[in-house]
């Protein structure tokens, strides 16, 4: 065997620390998750009860428990998500299957990126301007939920054109080559083989839908509504509602005197939801690519 | 396209029918975010186009939008409270951030890898209100205990929550880039004899420099914009800070904070509307050098 030389010694000395570093910096990124959530649960662990889900607050939100936000967040995300899939997926089509290499096709990518990155609190003045003020809905579960449906668009475009991208190009030459047109290819044979990326972008545009605060404040949810327990059609399209996100900053900074288990325990619901939804959307896709046949 | 014999006429229009609403539906991405424009633009603008004062906006520190007497939209304080929390977000989470992104791309077996990403993966998915509740309490308390200030919310806690927040863009976008240096690069350094520290330093560095700038710029976008976070978590006081200890407020939580009580259309509810279009015009410029410089490598 040859003798390690110093050089080589120390080249393994430098190896070793370079990787402690990252790993470290790495970690340290990581482990504040799990402390985090782990604290929140260990904080609201004495409220968490299905009773905690189906009650409305009360006593000025000091008691009870969250169903009206709970209710809320729920019309929000299924309504913006009715909108905002059919536009987003066909959005992907026309840019992954029509479009050609162009000026044009460039400035919607353009468009889509921005669109991304416009920041929430400017979603909430659009919603407010154009959804609110100029279509006259005022501020209504509608307008709150065409807010979230436009900012969370993008979501659902970029995974669709994923998904899309991803089926092989012989799928569609062969397709054509027996006379289909081009939407048959793409009902019969593009779509078919990506509804499972398509269903990814979905489950993450709900659980951006159901995270965000600030473009629906100002668009139609409100601090408090009193509704019926247990009915759930108790919010209209036109009136307000309450929303879990809301419901979280509400009783963390604008009522005094809220016992500490209530918030925990809204905060756990909601990010609990959140990464449930998250997680769902990790295991279509996981299994998806253990699927795929080419 | 040539017409196919035996075809229906219905379903040749219907085909045709589709192909509109697809096109439309493309391009709607386009009218959405000019539609933000001009919305957000059109409840501001008759302030902004009569007599508003810009060297007040932005050179005075003084922000009384709902005094009597003494009204001032100096916008300084708030500019400023935004620019501290994202500085001090951008050099926690850069470093971090792109360390991560270096272990992730070249230290890690595949295994390792995939949880790692699932992992970033969900601390993105985080809501930011959320975010915001933990600055609240946990680093609050933290901060107190640690710094014995007589409260934690402040620069600190911002810049840690906002931190946290933008880490797993960079991390993502950093990983694409390093990802996307050619084997062949790797391969020469190493028959060179190079550690793996030389490695990443003098070769992957470089080579994803463009990558890893985009990622560090949507990383400083999503900082900006973050609205909930920084309402709750920087103690709302206007004020330009002189320390990590001080409390501020940022753009986004100034309208978060005044939208509700400005009565329609006065003249601070069109202010407010104006902050919203420099918010949006900053990350229009950061988004899209993002995008430019990252198509700029792909197209070499």
């Amino acid at each position: 065997m040859f003798e390690a030389t110093r050089f080589t010694r120390r080249k393994r000395q430098t190896e070793l620390a370079v990787r402690a570093v990252f790993l470290l910096m790495t970690l340290l990124m990581v482990l504040p998750l799990i402390l985090i959530v782990g604290y929140l649960v260990y904080q609201a662990w004495p409220i968490l009860s299905l009773d905690f889900l189906i009650t409305n607050p009360r006593n000025g939100m000091r008691a009870g428990g969250i169903w009206s936000p709970l209710l809320g967040t729920i019309y929000l995300v299924v309504i913006s998500l009715v909108v905002a899939t059919p536009i987003g997926v066909l959005a992907a089509i026309f840019l992954n299957e029509y479009a050609r290499e162009s000026w044009g096709t460039r400035v919607i990518n353009l468009a889509v990126v921005n669109l991304a990155g416009v920041p929430s609190i400017v979603h909430a003045l659009f919603g407010l301007g154009a959804f609110v003020l100029f279509a006259g809905m005022g501020k209504s579960v509608l307008a709150a939920s065409l807010t979230l449906a436009v900012m969370t668009l993008p979501v659902i475009i970029a995974s669709t054109k994923e998904a899309l991208a991803a089926v092989p190009q012989p799928f569609r030459e062969a397709c054509w080559n027996v006379g289909a047109t081009r939407w048959q290819t793409i009902r019969h044979v593009v779509l078919p083989n990506s509804v499972g990326g398509i269903l990814t972008g979905v489950i993450l545009q709900v659980s951006r839908a159901a995270g965000e605060t600030a473009p629906i404040m100002f668009t139609g949810v409100v601090f408090y509504k009193a509704i019926k327990e247990g009915d759930p059609f108790a919010y209209s399209l036109f009136g307000q509602c309450m929303a879990l996100s809301m419901h979280l900053f509400t009783i963390s900074t604008q009522v005094p005197d809220v016992p500490d288990a209530l918030p925990y325990g809204t905060a756990v619901v909601l990010l609990g939801a959140v990464l449930a939804v998250n997680a769902l959307a990790i295991v279509v896709r996981m299994r998806l690519r253990s699927r795929r046949k080419w | 396209m040539p017409a196919i014999p035996n075809r229906p006429r219905v379903e040749i229009f219907a085909e045709r029918a589709i192909e509109v609403l697809i096109r439309l539906c493309g391009i709607s991405a386009i009218l959405f975010v000019f539609g933000i424009f001009f919305f957000v633009f059109r409840e501001g603008s008759q302030l902004l186009f009569h007599g508003f004062n810009f060297r007040e906006f932005f050179f005075s520190q003084e922000w009384y939008p709902s005094s009597q007497s003494h009204v001032r939209y100096g916008a300084l304080a708030l500019i400023a409270g935004t620019a501290s929390v994202t500085v001090l977000a951008m050099a926690l989470a850069v470093p971090f951030g792109i360390g991560a992104a270096i272990f992730i791309a070249e230290f890690c077996g595949p295994r390792a890898k995939e949880s790692l990403k699932i992992t970033i993966e969900l601390l993105a998915a985080i809501p930011s209100v959320v975010w915001g509740f933990i600055g609240l309490t946990v680093m609050n308390r933290v901060i107190i205990t640690l710094f014995h200030t007589p409260i934690g919310l402040n620069v600190l806690n911002g810049g840690l929550i906002l931190a946290l927040m933008s880490v797993p863009i960079i991390v993502s976008i950093g990983e694409d880039a390093l990802k996307a240096v050619p084997d062949s690069y790797r391969e020469a350094a190493l028959a060179l004899g190079v550690t793996r520290w030389q490695l990443i330093y003098r070769v992957l560095v470089p080579a994803a420099r463009n990558g890893l700038l985009a990622a560090v710029l949507l990383g400083v976008g999503r900082a900006v914009g973050e609205t909930m976070a920084v309402l709750m978590a920087t103690g709302h006081a206007v004020h330009i800070p002189t320390s990590l200890m001080d409390s501020v407020r940022t753009l986004t939580a100034t309208i978060a904070a005044e939208l509700g009580e400005a009565p329609v259309h006065s003249e601070h509810y069109q202010v407010l509307f104006i902050i919203g279009i420099l918010l949006f015009t900053i990350t229009f410029v950061v988004n899209l050098s993002a995008d430019l410089i990252v198509r700029g490598t792909r197209g070499r």
